[in-house]
This record gives C-alpha cells, structure tokens and sequence, in this order.
C-alpha cells in the first residue's frame, strides 16, 4: 500500500508585514503625539461643537480648577522674559519687594494661583517644587479684592502694542460665580473678547450648525 | 536558538584532510525582540498621545453702561430667557416675566430638553419674519446666507444663578452655536427670577 507522505509544514509564519504595519503605525503615534504638559491642577474642561483651534498669539490663561480656585499664566510667543516683566508690573503695583529670582521662578512655573500677600514666599521656592504646594487660588470673588485685575492689568502693559488673547479654562465643577468674577476683573480692564478653552465634539448632524456648516462650505466654494 | 557554529566543537573527524566544506549560514535574523520592543512603544505612544487638541469657545461681552442709548434693545415677542440651577436644571420663560402670569410662563427642562425649547422659538419667530432688505443686502455681500435674516428679533438671555456651574453655562453657550442663534447674552440674575429658581427646586427635591 502506498503511503501518504504529508509533507512537514513549517509552523513559521512569515512575520515581515505584520512588522511592517507595526512600524507604520509607530511612526505614526510618535509624529502624531504632542506630548501632555504636565499640569499641576488637573482640569476638565467642557466639550464644546467649535472647531476653532486655540489662537497660538501671546496669551494670558485664567486656569479655575473643581474648587473654584483661579490660577494665572503668561504664555508669551517667542520673548520668555515678558512673562517677568509681568512679574515686575505686578511687584511694583502692589509692592511685593519680588526680587530676580523671584520674578525667573515665575516664569518657569506653569500656573500661579497666591493672593499677593503669599506670592513673595510661593516663588522664592523653584518652580519644580510648586507643584507639590497647594495653592490657595487668586482672590477674585469680592470684587474689592479682586486681585486678578491687577494680573491682567500688568498682562496688558507689558503685551501693550501685541496681540493678546485670554484664554479661561474652566473645570467642569466650578462655579458660575467665580467665572463671573473673573469676567468681571477682565472687563474691568475693559478686554471684552474671551477665548474660552473646550474639548471639540461633534454637533448633531441634522442640527442647524451642522446644517449650516455645509451651506457656508458651498457659498464659498463657489466663489 | 540562534547559534553561531564554530565548527571546532564536535565531529572533527567529519573534515576531510584539506577539504573544508562551506556551511550553509541561515540568513534569518529572529525579529520577535525587535516586533516586542515596537509594539511596547506603540502601546506607550497610544497611551500618553493627546489627540484632541483643546477647542475655543469665542465670548464676546458688552460693556457696562447706564446709558439707555446704548443699551440692546430686545423685541419681547422674540425674547426668549433661560435660567440655570444647581442639579444641571434648566428654566425658562418667553417674554417678560408679570406677577400675574409668572407660574404659567415659568417652566422647567433639562439640557437635553432645553434645545428643542429654543428651536420651537426660533421656528416661531422666523415663521412672523418681516422682509428687511437692509439686513439680506448685508448677508449677501458678507457671502452669508440670507435666510439668517429671519432670525434678527430672535434674542436668548442667559441668566445663571449662583448655583450654576461653569460646565452648564458652557453647555448653554454651546447649544447657542449648535442651534445657530445669532444674538445671545449672559446676564446676571434677577433677585425674583433667582427666587422662582428656588421654589421650583424645592418643589421638585432638587438638592
């Protein structure tokens, strides 16, 4: 009787295009990421159907975290060293004696939120060491003491002649009236144009934006 | 394993005196490191990638003024006012708010509900549009289309009160462009309406 001779398979399998869609998208990931700058107060921030990118101008961002507690940066351009002329503005307006190294610190941390009278301690430690410190907020609610108009004030002089855009980013759990506050302190240094910071979503698809959206695309297409 | 022979090891007497026999290399490279390592890195990439790039939402605020003159004017048959609670609640009322019809016209949704609310009234006051050439001549040049004239009586007023919080008033604002409304305002409360607010969360358990 004849035999069947099965002939041995190999049990490899040939890995090189698994390998190479691999690669691919590694390559992609890594082009694609934008690495998350680390925050010191995590925020969540509102989804929004706006598709508008964030302006990347000089900018102030007004940070408010869950507890209703305000933060302030300077995010310049190209010139690093307004954000201490900020902090010299500051110093001089209310007098907080904030020496060079102070005023680098600010620059280097990535969100003050210290009622002036804590600012002069809060900065003189290096900004890696902030964010182990929690800190208690700008004072904005009585607008007495609303300090952040004094910040935005100072933002402005030193931005004077620039483009400057403000930037709030609210938690999702924050109050309205701390928002108000600080709308108010903004407008007190008469700036009526806020960029307010969102996650994108996508509008419902019969609703009218998404509508609308379309019949704008085929208006200027045409022309 | 991949080894590498040296041909020194055993089976010496193998070789033939003075012939040496080439052996044949195998050319594979064992890739399974390499494969691990990359799919490691992909799993890292896709972890910490930030994909969605944060979004702005554009407010503009009028300034602050005691002169009439500059005021904006809002038909009453046009206006619609909405007001937020605590508990993502929402309230609202047409037109202005009288002691005699306040508990009829006060009425109360929830987010979802509130943008059929505003798509109601918007149909309402398209549907009683009045032809202003004015404004269709301005759209058209602005490559806009006309049919947004419709909508120039149509006014929402926001007013969150203090319990409000920041994700709904961005909510709120957010339904404005999803239901392209054109003219809206945040305003601040008033003390009677804040007080119906109350009420009707007491009556509703709303904590």
């Amino acid at each position: 009787m004849p035999r069947v001779s099965l002939p041995k398979k190999s049990t490899d399998t040939d890995m090189t295009p698994f390998v190479d869609i691999g690669f691919l998208i590694l390559s992609f990931f890594i082009m694609a990421t934008k690495f998350k700058t680390p925050e010191p107060v995590p925020i969540t921030t509102p989804n929004s159907v706006n598709a508008d990118k964030l302006p990347d101008d000089n900018a102030v961002l007004i940070s408010i975290d869950k507890d209703n507690k305000v933060y302030f940066s300077v995010i310049p351009k190209s010139d690093a060293t307004k954000a201490d002329a900020v902090a010299n503005d500051v110093s001089t307006v209310r007098e907080l004696n904030l020496d060079d190294k102070d005023k680098q610190n600010f620059r280097n941390s990535p969100m003050v939120g210290m009622p002036f009278n804590k600012l002069k301690s809060f900065l003189a430690i290096p900004p890696d060491k902030q964010k182990e410190i929690a800190q208690d907020g700008i004072p904005v609610l009585d607008s007495a003491t609303n300090e952040l108009v004094y910040w935005v004030g100072a933002a402005q002089r030193v931005f004077a002649g620039e483009k400057l855009v403000f930037m709030i980013k609210g938690d999702n759990d924050s109050h309205y009236p701390t928002f108000k506050a600080v709308i108010d302190a903004l407008k007190r240094n008469e700036i009526f144009k806020y960029n307010l910071v969102t996650m994108p979503e996508e509008a419902p698809g019969t609703s009218e934006i998404a509508v609308y959206r379309k019949e704008i695309e085929k208006l200027q297409g045409k022309k | 394993m991949a080894s590498l022979d040296s041909g020194d090891g055993g089976g010496g007497h193998k070789k033939g005196p003075g012939v040496k026999k080439a052996k044949k290399q195998n050319t594979r490279v064992d890739m399974t490191p390499m494969v691990d390592l990359a799919f490691l890195l992909i799993t890292f990439f896709i972890f910490t990638a930030t994909m969605n790039t944060p979004t702005t939402l554009d407010l503009n605020m009028p300034k602050d003024t005691d002169n009439k003159d500059q005021k904006t004017k809002t038909k009453e048959s046009g206006s619609l006012t909405v007001l937020l609670g605590k508990g993502d609640q929402v309230y609202y009322y047409e037109g202005q708010l009288e002691q005699e019809t306040a508990s009829e016209k006060f009425k109360q949704t929830t987010h979802k509900g509130i943008r059929d609310v505003i798509i109601k009234k918007k149909r309402e006051v398209e549907a009683n549009y009045v032809q202003d050439l004015e404004c269709e001549q301005k759209k058209q040049a602005d490559n806009k289309p006309i049919s947004d004239c419709r909508q120039k009586d149509f006014f929402v007023i926001i007013k969150p009160n203090d319990e409000a919080s920041y994700k709904n008033v961005v909510d709120i604002l957010d339904e404005m462009t999803i239901n392209r409304v054109e003219r809206y305002a945040l305003v601040k409360i008033a003390d009677t309406e804040n007080d119906m607010v109350k009420v009707t969360e007491a009556a509703n358990g709303i904590k």
